[in-house]
């Protein structure tokens, strides 16, 4: 009785768009994983029993021999006993298996071609069509299907076929939501207006890319689907819907659990047997999703909460001495990550940093340079998979080699703050700007005094009604008031290191110069530390004091602002600068001082 | 937010009336000899006549489904054709009993699932493989096996509790409980495979949002974010999940009365329904469907308080 969602299945859609190579050996794959084998070995036998009914069976299922009551097991010629009508227990076994497939048959047929068809119509055709087929299957979904399935039952009849119909119908939903989905995702590809320019009707374009997509979450489902329609066969027989003359595992239940006290053991062949194809049916889908999802899926993974934490060095290549001083200084940094083909993979590769009190250091490179790697690694905000190793990493004085994460909490709190990238994402959508900066707050101060720093912070920050922002809610607010009330969380500890990550890349032109040179007057005001990570030497040029250029995880050369802009020894740095020129060339319409702090280098 | 409930209030409402409109239509149309049925095959044409006549079934359908439409309204949802008990009364009457064991089911599975699936979440291990085997289990047998062995393990071997029948609220605690922990455990069983998997999905999806970086980045404790900020916004798909399973478990209910043999609403659908019983087999859709309704709303309440977008807009 679970509720399956065929979305489980979806694993398989963005697989599709890799080698069709992978996809035909699917199959063999399967029988090489042994538990795909093993259920389909199970389901084949199964199948096979019922396909040699005739062949097998001993008696008729319905005949009922007054000698045979309740007879034990192995009984000759009644393998498994008879029930309490004397009928061949084997018999009505066979029986079953074959009422079980044909209801499985039916069912998930039905809810497979109504949902697909339906499915690949909707998600292809889009916008009114698909408007009405949504809001009928959301519909479909909510009905309470068994209890229609058994109100219809006067009407359909007492055949199990009729009712498995219906019941199908109801499995349609599911199947509707993933087809349709995966259309809609693939409707607007590439590959399919290529398909359309190059002359191809919409029908082979429905039947050759989107069914090529669609198939093997369907599969996936059928097995799901199968299981529910064999489940709920057998429990409208247990009920007692259906006719008596049709044996099914379901009636087979129920006869057995009105002689429960006497002869338990007839209740163990309807459910084995229902256990094994259930059982196999779903194991199967499983093993079929797995293999389609390549060999990392399988893996069940130990996870943490916690944060990687800083350990020192096993062979450290600066003396600790060298160190001293300074609000932030690391030596040697290298951050690595399990690599899926083993082995690790290093983003971070030596690097070292200073950052003085007071200063404003630009931790420049293009993306994928290790900058953001190193800002997270300082902040321990790093996810448990990543190794990371360092001689020596301080800040204020205070080591954080292996430090507790408790501790780096703290320090998180107070020392140590962290300005993001994406201010809308940044904020939880589901408190209101003020529960979530008072959450922040040092613990000693009252709710109201709580409030009351936080509205003066985000009157200095710039927020125009502060009252208002601090009732709001971050959808109703806008990604430049977003980042002001992100940096008014940053430095409401009064922080000695402020980490600012791309702090304006998301934000309109407009907007980023304003907050740079907010940050500008919070950084005098407070006389913090920042490390400014940016891929943009038009911010460096406006705000920072040194400059530390990365490249693939590596330090490529550092210096002051004047130095590197005049000088740069690297020929990566020159190439960085060069594209703030050019910029400035390009965009001679703009006053040279905006142009600086531009931040649309793409 | 009023604009919104009256939406889903009016959506509610086509709900109600096309199922109910579909069963009346496809049952009543249909041409059962109810007064054959409940005459027996003796009975004369003028016998037959009389009685159509008496339930009204003589009329055209149309105006048989006007009254019955105008009766509900009143508070009338016919007699049944058999015992004579109002249609109302008799499902007032069954539905403490439905509503026990489907009310508990659905506070053990949201209790155990929004432990498990936070938990494994946050952990992993052997969490995830327990949450599987849940799954399994719950896949591989059907509700009917489960419960017949839970019967004979709990009620016959140990004696635990009945094996069978309700006590009232009203009448025991303890007996209450007894009679219905059973069969309110084997509709969660189902139930938590599918909510906790769902939980867990949208655990994982939050904590790796960057929100939850910034949340840390300001020194939150691995509490707070895990329950008040990562739940909080995990709840919304984990209710909408909760609110389907609610119609699957009502339905599940008719095969655990069944099994517990508890004199419920699944049990009184499914006697009339094998009598054809019309009256009473209306009124019973027109519950569950109410029913669904009643939780669909419930549900989406939950969701806009939750979601501030909805909330406030």
């Amino acid at each position: 009785m679970t509720v399956y969602d065929p979305s489980d299945s979806v694993v398989t859609a963005t697989l599709d768009e890799q080698p069709a190579t992978r996809r035909a050996g699917a199959f063999r794959r399967l029988l090489r994983t042994p538990l795909g084998l093993a259920s389909l070995v199970a389901l084949a036998v199964v199948v096979l029993l019922g396909l040699l009914e005739p062949i097998l069976s001993t008696h008729d299922p319905l005949f009922a021999s007054l000698e045979h009551i309740n007879a034990p097991v192995g009984t000759p010629g009644w393998p498994l006993g008879g029930d309490q009508y004397g009928r061949d227990i084997w018999a009505r076994v066979l029986t079953s298996i074959n009422v079980s497939l044909v209801s499985a048959l039916i069912g998930a047929g039905v809810g497979i071609s109504v949902g697909t068809v339906f499915g690949l119509i909707a998600g292809y055709v889009g916008k009114r069509t698909d408007a009405v087929a949504s809001w009928v299957f959301n519909l479909l979904m909510t009905f309470p299907a068994l209890v229609l399935v058994m109100v219809l039952y006067p009407v359909v009849g007492s055949a199990y076929q009729g009712m498995m119909l219906i019941f199908g119908v109801f499995l349609a939903p599911g199947i509707f939501r993933l087809v349709r989905n995966l259309v809609e995702g693939v409707r607007n590809e590439l590959y399919v207006d290529a398909a359309k320019v190059s002359g191809l009707s919409n029908l082979r374009i429905l039947s050759r890319h989107v069914f090529y997509v669609v198939r093997g979450p369907v599969i996936i489902s059928a097995a799901f689907l199968s299981s529910a329609a064999i489940g709920v066969q057998a429990g409208l027989a247990f009920l007692g819907f259906g006719s008596t003359q049709t044996p099914s595992f379901g009636s087979m239940t129920s006869d057995a659990f009105q002689s429960i006290y006497t002869q338990p053991v007839q209740l163990v062949w309807p459910a084995l047997f229902l256990a094994v194809l259930n059982g196999g049916l779903i194991l199967l889908g499983n093993a079929y999703r797995d293999v389609l999802a390549g060999p990392q899926s399988t893996r069940t993974k130990k996870r943490s909460l916690h944060e990687a934490t800083v350990v020192g060095s096993a062979t450290p290549r600066t003396a600790p001495s060298r160190s001293a001083g300074g609000l932030l200084s690391v030596r040697n940094l290298r951050v690595q990550y399990p690599a899926p083909e083993g082995g690790m993979k290093t983003v971070v590769d030596g690097l070292s940093l200073d950052v003085q009190p007071g200063e404003i250091v630009g931790l420049v490179g293009e993306s994928g340079s290790g900058k953001t790697q190193t800002a997270f690694s300082v902040l321990g905000l790093l996810p448990k998979e990543a190794h990371i190793t360092a001689d020596v990493m301080t800040l204020a004085g205070d080591s954080l080699l292996g430090k507790k994460p408790a501790a780096l909490r703290a320090l998180r709190g107070g020392t140590i703050s962290y300005v993001p990238q994406e201010p809308m994402a940044n904020l939880d959508p589901s408190f209101t700007i003020g529960s979530q900066l008072m959450e922040g707050l040092v613990k000693g101060m009252s709710r109201k005094e709580a409030k009351e720093a936080i509205l003066a912070l985000l009157d200095r920050v710039g927020i125009p009604d502060p009252e208002r922002t601090f009732r709001s809610y971050p959808h109703q607010i806008s990604g430049g008031m977003a980042q002001r009330v992100l940096i008014a969380g940053a430095v409401v500890s009064r922080p000695k290191l402020l980490i600012a990550d791309e702090p304006t890349t998301a934000l309109d032109v407009t907007v980023q110069a304003e907050i740079l040179d907010l940050l500008r007057e919070l950084q005098r005001e407070l006389g913090m530390g920042v490390l400014l990570v940016t891929h943009n030497f038009g911010v460096v040029a406006d705000l920072c004091d040194r400059v530390v250029v990365m490249k693939q995880g590596e330090l490529v050369e550092e210096g002051s602002v004047r130095d590197i802009f005049h000088r740069p020894s690297r020929p990566y740095t020159r190439e960085l600068v060069g594209a703030i020129l050019d910029e400035q060339t390009v965009r001679s319409d703009r006053p040279a001082d905006n142009a600086s702090r531009k931040d649309d280098l793409r | 937010m009023t604009s919104f409930i009256l939406r889903r209030l009016g959506s509610g409402l086509v709900l109600i009336v096309l199922v109910t409109a579909i069963t009346f239509f496809l049952t009543f149309g249909a041409g059962i000899p109810v007064a054959q049925n409940i005459l027996g095959p003796t009975a004369s044409a003028d016998q037959i006549a009389t009685l159509n006549a008496q339930l009204g079934i003589d009329r055209p359908i149309l105006e048989q489904y006007a009254s019955w439409v105008l009766g509900v309204f009143r508070g009338d949802l016919g007699t049944s054709y058999f015992t004579s008990e109002p249609v109302a009364q008799a499902l007032a009457s069954r539905l403490p009993v439905t509503l026990s064991i489907v009310l508990v089911a659905c506070v053990i599975t949201l209790a155990v699932s929004v432990l498990l699936g936070v938990a494994s979440a946050a952990r992993g291990g052997w969490l995830d493989s327990l949450l599987q085997g849940i799954a399994t289990i719950s896949y591989v047998f059907p509700a009917i096996v489960l419960g017949i062995v839970m019967v004979y393990v709990f009620a016959i071997v140990l004696e635990w509790v009945p094996a069978i029948g309700f006590v009232p609220l009203q009448e025991s605690f303890g007996g209450w409980f007894a009679s219905i922990v059973l069969p309110a455990v084997l509709l969660s069983i189902g139930g938590v495979a599918s909510l906790a998997a769902q939980i867990r999905g949208s655990m994982i999806d939050e904590l790796n949002r960057d929100y939850v970086r910034s949340l840390r980045s300001r020194g939150l404790s691995e509490r707070s974010i895990l329950l008040k900020h990562a739940l909080r916004n995990a709840a919304s798909p984990g209710l909408t999940t909760f609110s389907l399973l609610f119609i699957t478990m009502f339905g599940a209910s008719l095969f655990v009365e069944k099994i517990f043999a508890l004199p419920g609403f699944g049990t009184y659908g499914f006697t009339s329904t094998i009598q054809g019983d019309l009256p009473a087999m209306l009124g019973v859709s027109l519950f569950s469907v109410a029913m669904v309704v009643v939780v669909n709303l419930a549900v989406d309440l939950a969701n806009g308080w939750l979601n501030p977008k909805v909330r406030v807009s």
